[in-house]
């Protein structure tokens, strides 16, 4: 297994780590087959080959300078990568990856490495390809409203760049400002604006990939489409096991003439999430639609001062933009479908502040709730929905058998769920707890028909789970997948598609209730 | 009328991959002609048919593939919503009224991806598939994505069969993001020739205004708006031109491919450009739609060369034989070497279409040759 270090806060370096040495500091790994003379010679050969193609400032493999390589976002699961490349021009990564090939050396990529699922952990005999250092925007054609990027290039920093024209890329996870645009195609990346305007692949048009065979192919087109298969689509959300992504193509638009913002409070949060519904169902779809239940609020309200009223059971938050005229008209609508669904208190924006104000809150909820625990762990399942009101019920049944408090901070409009479990990494077995609480949360998102990722990836955290979502054959089709782009299996290997025989053994961890890490915890 | 074919048709591809048996999938067979003519039994799937759920609140609609095309619409309809890309029938039996009749399918329209005129502004055929169940080469019957908006799990292979025209898989059921009718909608016709109209559209595109459609007949400029009343009064204000009575009929002739302009017998091509390139009226007549992103053009010449510098790509619509709504079978015009249809694949592009193909679709018996000869 990976090694696993207590504590979430990046930063809390690795105080259970052996000290390592200077040079060729690669260490037996239980997940390695290799002994340790064998990665060291391995490492010595890597390292060796990539001098031969980038100047030695941009290849780290001293252990020092791997330290801040060895985990992404989700920082419950580190190890170090045999060796650090950081190319600046895309025939350096052509030239890397067809090195890795020949030695048969594993590559994971990665931009600014805020995945949340471990899709961006390195591998232990393995390099990390940083393309931190591919950050232009090459060229920005307002009249076609099109932005080529390097895939290092921050999430936001399009929408800036794109501003003097009137015009913005519209996902926006919500680590938008570091996130790069790289990392949100591999995880074809959601945020607020999802249930109106799409995901990544919604709003892309064109992608140069390096394949692990150093062959540079283009998918998409500067057109609506491209001839043959989707490809685009397929290696968006791939989770960087099909390709490497080295240039992007992405779609503006023009910015909306005005946004308005409502905020309802509700004692009940059934009521809530049946508000959600009703504004669907009258025809509107709003720009953001967002839910956070009493903890949450409370969290955000004593870390950001917003005025949430913080005894209320759940709050929505509901976005809408658009031309001017319908904007007005559509606010005075959602407005009475509010009062009537039983909110309790209906407030909108008054001003440009007033709406950033309402927002601050949401945007700030997981390090608001952050402060209320020394460590969080932020799940990401999508449902159903009309289940929403069934399944926050039996997450609350959940949390309170684990003796683990769970704040839901969330994308109701597409039933994008990110239940928060609040834990301590010093007190022993927490974090394993924590862990499977979360699995049962996926597993039940999947139960009413939903997935057990809906914006962060499978990445290293979610691989058991996918044994749940997929069948057997499912499974074995997208390893078939996965074989015609990377025969050899080198891009990111043991991410986001389990093997069978791993999901043999996570079965049976079910099966054989006498093997289970808490026997005496009731089970869902 | 509702019949679950599942076991049947998984059965049929599993014997037909023991045998090395080519099968021709077939829905409705009001695309048949759109594409390479495929040699090999005929894998009836139209009779595999029904609306499995809808929930209007959830904007998702579930139905097999074989469902009918127009009773997914009606079902839609009654609770105010629609399939925003707007997706052509190409029915070869139109209803007496001039309207859709009943044969496109589900199936055949995300097997084939095609989308309507409001494609720039709504999206495409695969913006919306949110799931898809499919017997693969091997006669699996598997399930990739699902019924929620989003869901990142595994490889987006339901996507990846929107355009594959059932050459890595036969879809049984699809499920499809759908979105609520705009209130209201309006067509403007407007004075300008087809170059000034490519650049307007690309002008008016960059704004906030609620357009829905933006065509070129080759005389003037058509611009559809579609939004609350007070939205699109004030874009009309905006952008002048005069209103068009029953704008629902011109759109449809647009996208169905019955517009006047379309009923000539020169060879068609459909090229997919930016949406900026240059209007080049010495290729042919033209039919400028998609806000300047899709040229209809009448050539005798192949065109592949030509969309491909003018960086998009073409496909050879065919001729339309005398007498008949729809269009010839295909690998018509200009004679094309070898049937062909859509534009060339790069080499290496093309290697990776096989190994992809292989791995779905291992015996090669699936509308083998369909796309590409060597697919």
């Amino acid at each position: 297994m990976t090694e696993r270090c207590t504590g979430q806060q990046q930063g809390d370096h690795g105080q259970d780590n052996p000290p390592l040495g200077v040079q060729l500091s690669v260490d037996h790994h239980p997940d390695s087959p290799l002994t340790p003379q064998a990665r060291i010679a391995r490492q010595a050969e890597l390292v060796a080959g990539l001098l031969a193609i980038l100047p030695e400032t941009f290849v780290l493999h001293e252990a020092e300078d791997l330290r801040p390589y060895e985990c992404d976002g989700l920082s419950a699961y580190r190890q170090l990568p045999l060796a650090v490349a950081l190319p600046g021009q895309v025939e350096e990564v052509q030239a890397i990856l067809r090195l890795c090939q020949r030695l048969g050396v594993p590559v994971v990529a990665r931009g600014a490495g805020t995945g949340l699922s471990g899709g961006a952990l390195p591998h232990a005999d393995g390099l990390l390809l940083s393309l931190a250092r591919l950050k232009s925007i090459l060229h920005i054609d307002p009249l076609a409203r099109t932005a080529r990027v390097q895939p290092g290039v921050r999430n936001l920093a399009i929408s800036e760049a794109a501003r003097p024209h009137g015009l913005y890329y519209a996902p926006d996870p919500s680590s938008q400002i570091a996130c790069t645009i790289g990392g949100n195609v591999a995880e074809n990346a959601g945020g607020v604006h999802c249930l109106k305007y799409g995901l990544t692949v919604h709003n892309l048009l064109k992608l140069e990939v390096i394949t692990m065979e150093g062959e540079r192919l283009t998918l998409g087109a500067d057109a609506l489409d491209a001839p043959g298969y989707d490809l685009l689509a397929l290696l968006t959300g791939s989770e960087g096991l099909l390709g490497v992504v080295v240039e992007i193509t992405v779609r503006l638009l023009p910015l909306p003439e005005r946004a308005q913002v409502l905020l309802a409070a509700y004692d009940d949060i059934g009521q809530a999430g049946a508000a959600v519904g009703a504004i669907i169902a009258a025809g509107i779809i709003p720009a953001g639609l967002e839910m956070m239940d009493n903890p949450a609020i409370r969290a955000a309200e004593a870390f950001v001062h917003a005025g949430y009223p913080v005894e209320a059971a759940a709050i929505l938050l509901c976005e809408l933009d658009g031309a001017n005229e319908e904007v007005s008209q559509d606010i005075l609508r959602v407005r009475q479908i509010l009062l009537e669904s039983g909110a309790v208190e209906v407030r909108t924006a008054r001003d440009e502040a007033e709406r950033l104000l309402f927002w601050k809150g949401r945007k700030a909820a997981f390090p608001a709730v952050g402060r209320l625990s020394p460590d969080y762990y932020c799940m990401d399942g999508t449902i159903p929905r009309r289940r929403l009101s069934e399944v926050l019920g039996r997450i609350a049944a959940m949390s309170a058998a684990y003796g683990l408090p769970v704040a839901n901070v969330f994308h109701a409009g597409d039933g994008n769920l990110h239940p928060l479990i609040l834990y301590d990494a010093n007190v022993p077995g927490e974090l394993e707890r924590t862990e499977e609480l979360g699995g049962k949360i996926l597993e039940l998102c999947v139960e009413v028909g939903g997935t057990i990722t809906g914006e962060h990836g499978v990445g290293k955290e979610k691989i058991d789970q996918m044994c749940v979502q997929f069948q057997p054959q499912e499974l074995a089709q997208f390893h078939a997948v996965k074989a015609a782009f990377d025969p050899a299996g080198l891009l990111n290997p043991a991410k986001a598609v389990p093997t069978l025989h791993r999901c043999a053994e996570f079965g049976a961890m079910h099966v054989h209730a006498n093997q289970l890490r808490f026997p005496d915890l009731p089970r869902f | 009328m509702n019949q679950d074919l599942t076991q049947m048709l998984a059965e049929r591809v599993a014997a037909a991959q023991g045998a090395g048996r080519p099968q021709r999938i077939q829905g409705g067979g009001t695309k048949a002609w759109l594409g390479r003519t495929v040699e090999g039994e005929t894998l009836e799937v139209a009779g595999h048919r029904g609306i499995l759920s809808y929930e209007p609140t959830e904007l998702v609609i579930t139905a097999r593939a074989g469902t009918p095309l127009a009773e997914i619409k009606v079902a839609l309809a009654e609770r105010g919503q629609w399939l925003a890309f707007e997706p052509p029938h190409f029915d070869v039996r139109p209803n007496p009224d001039g309207r859709p009749g009943a044969d496109a399918t589900l199936g055949g329209i995300i097997a084939c991806g095609l989308s309507g005129p409001a494609r720039p502004y709504a999206g495409a055929a695969r913006d919306f598939v949110l799931g898809v169940r499919i017997i693969n080469g091997r006669g699996e019957v598997l399930r990739f994505g699902g019924e929620v908006m989003k869901n990142v799990a595994g490889y987006d292979l339901s996507r990846l069969m929107v355009g594959a025209q059932g050459t890595l898989g036969v879809l049984l059921e699809v499920s499809l993001k759908v979105l609520p009718r705009p209130a209201t909608d309006l067509t403007l016709a407007l004075e300008l020739t087809a170059g000034e109209a490519i650049d307007r559209f690309n002008r008016w595109a960059g704004q906030p205004l609620p357009l829905s459609a933006a065509c070129h007949d080759g005389e003037r400029a058509y611009v559809r708006l579609a939004g609350s009343e007070a939205a699109v009064q004030a874009a009309r204000a905006r952008l002048g031109g005069e209103a068009v009575g029953a704008g629902a009929d011109f759109w449809r002739g647009v996208r169905e491919l019955s517009h006047a302009f379309f009923r000539n017998p020169a060879p068609l091509w459909r090229l997919s450009l930016p949406p900026t390139a240059p209007h080049d009226p010495s290729l042919g007549p033209h039919f400028i739609d998609w806000g300047g992103a899709l040229r209809w053009v009448q050539s005798e010449h192949p065109l592949w060369p030509v969309a491909q510098a003018a960086g998009g790509h073409a496909t050879c619509y065919g001729r339309r034989p005398a007498g008949q709504p729809g269009l010839q079978v295909s690998g018509q015009a200009g004679d094309p070497p070898g049937g062909q249809v859509f534009q060339p694949l790069p080499p290496a592009l093309l290697a990776l279409h096989q190994r992809l193909k292989a791995a779905l679709d291992p015996r090669g018996i699936l509308n083998p040759g369909r796309l590409y000869r060597d697919l």
